[in-house]
């Protein structure tokens, strides 16, 4: 398969982020202060409990939202809006029922047509192990298969930045764990630069060269933990058990009698 | 044979109400429950049937009739669509039209006859309008609403992806939109036939609203109910039509269809 290297570049900076929406009785602040740089081809992941704010930030790099305060930049310029250059996965698979997986894929590209869209789609169905079923509509593939298909237009055009909005979140157990390994192997062998939002401590270890930890109501930086394990990591490893450590007392600062039951 | 029993038992099942219906009916007239001028047996009224058949003045008819009502359904359908379109994709467009659209529809095309014989005469160009206006309310009403359903979250990926507004509307908007204008074509074609009947009993020399009135002028009330029927039947015919294509256009979904 001929895909090329991907073109260097995918830095992302975010410097002193904060994000309000108005809401009756005064602005719903939602991210206070975020400050981080993600260097190109770096695999970030985003835990935080629901509300805390990661989907908002995910949404702030893709361009959906601007931020209140503070700036976004991508390789050095501000991000005005939604890109290509960028690629986003949701939570849920988006697929355009009335198109066959094939066509799904070929919706995210600019020039649709033509043989090198053709060769282009197929190779990237091909990446995320669909061949065989690229005239399959959304309703008949499993959950884990439809993530697979959103996934291809996501990289289909060979964005720098890869933006993961709990992919996982909605799949049983069993497929998120191979579809964790696959966004691995993906990640390995393209070098986009990832940024993951998960509720999933374990997922985010299991993935991330960093592991972002945000707080709650407002999201602020917690803690940025470094996962310096090598890959594949044993989830069962010592290594990985001390990290995991690490977030959970991040999270449950307050309520030290759940680490028995965790740990 | 047993393979044909499920398609069988469907038959039965479609065919069951109407042989009972005609059953009584014809049971009725027979032991004079009701009078058979007043009220002719399914016998009687197929027997006109088949004379209105075979002397060709039936077919010819319902030719006329057709004609009428796809010249008025195709206009509808075309301005039905681009309005619809216009007023759903923009919502200055749908602001504009808006008051016009909600006004006119609730007026019933025969009040619009009077008019329309002053306007254009008691030939063929009155009954078109009067289809026309007859169809192109459901299909505007429907195409619009079934845009504006349009589901947020693929407009959100359109944003993602920079798809540009062409085929946003293209490959977005309207396929989520079609099964919701193809039933305002599904209602549109069937008040198309309902109006052309309507303008035909007000002055026509052919056409199946035209076999109605001269039915009654001969107090034929077997003729009267075979002009029925033939717009029953036709009316079922092109429905199914619709539903073939329906079934063609719309993909990659599958809807509920009872138990």
């Amino acid at each position: 398969m001929g895909l090329e290297p991907v073109k260097l570049g995918g830095q992302l900076e975010l410097r002193g982020v904060g994000k309000r929406f108005p809401a009756p009785g005064g602005d719903l602040e939602v991210l206070r202060d975020i400050d981080i740089t993600i260097a190109p081809g770096e695999f970030l992941a985003i835990v935080g409990g629901s509300g805390c704010g990661k989907s908002t930030l995910l949404r702030l790099i893709a361009g959906l939202e601007q931020p209140s305060s503070g700036a976004v930049l991508l390789d050095g310029r501000g991000i005005a809006g939604p890109g290509r250059d960028r690629g986003l996965v949701f939570q849920d698979h988006r697929l355009l029922p009335w198109q066959t997986v094939r066509e799904n894929v070929a919706f995210a590209l600019a020039e649709p047509g033509g043989a090198q869209a053709r060769r282009t789609v197929a190779e990237h169905i091909e990446l995320v192990g669909l061949q065989g079923f690229e005239h399959t509509y959304p309703g008949q593939l499993s959950g884990g298969m439809a993530q697979r298909a959103a996934l291809a237009r996501a990289l289909v055009n060979r964005p720098g930045v890869l933006l993961l909005d709990e992919p996982f979140a909605s799949l049983d157990a069993l497929t998120r764990i191979q579809l964790q390994q696959e966004i691995l192997r993906i990640w390995q062998r393209e070098r986009t630069t990832v940024v993951l939002v998960t509720h999933d401590i374990d997922e985010a270890l299991f993935l991330g060269d960093r592991v972002l930890v945000l707080s709650p109501r407002p999201g602020a930086i917690r803690r940025l933990v470094q996962v310096p394990l090598p890959r594949p990591r044993q989830r069962g490893g010592a290594g990985f058990q001390e990290l995991r450590k690490v977030i959970y007392r991040e999270f449950f600062t307050d309520e030290e009698v759940l680490m028995d039951y965790v740990v | 044979m047993s393979s044909n029993r499920p398609g069988a038992t469907r038959l039965a099942q479609y065919l069951l109400l109407p042989i009972i219906i005609a059953g009584g009916w014809e049971l009725a007239a027979r032991t004079g429950l009701v009078q058979n001028t007043l009220l002719p047996p399914p016998s009687g009224v197929l027997a006109a049937f088949w004379n209105l058949l075979v002397r060709g003045r039936l077919l010819m008819h319902a030719a006329a009739s057709l004609q009428r009502v796809l010249a008025g359904f195709a206009l509808a359908a075309a301005l039905g669509l681009g309005v619809g379109i216009a007023m759903g994709t923009s919502r200055a467009g749908g602001r504009l039209g808006d008051l016009v659209i909600q006004v006119l529809r609730p007026i019933p095309p025969i009040a619009w006859i009077p008019l329309a014989i002053l306007w254009f005469g008691i030939g063929e160009s009155s009954k078109v309008f009067i289809i026309f206006l007859g169809a192109v309310f459901p299909i505007v009403i429907n195409t619009l609403e079934g845009i504006r359903a349009t589901d947020r979250h693929f407009v959100e990926l359109a944003r993602v992806l920079e798809v540009p507004r062409g085929r946003f509307v293209r490959q977005v908007i309207l396929p989520g939109a079609l099964p919701a204008i193809i039933t305002g074509l599904r209602v549109g074609l069937g008040n198309a036939w309902v109006c052309v009947v309507a303008a035909e009993l007000i002055a026509a020399d052919k056409g199946v609203g035209f076999i109605i009135v001269d039915g009654r002028e001969l107090s034929r009330t077997d003729v009267v109910i075979a002009g029925m029927a033939t717009i029953g039947i036709i009316g079922k015919l092109m429905d199914v039509a619709l539903r073939h294509l329906e079934a063609r256009l719309v993909r990659g979904r599958a809807a509920y269809s009872g138990e």
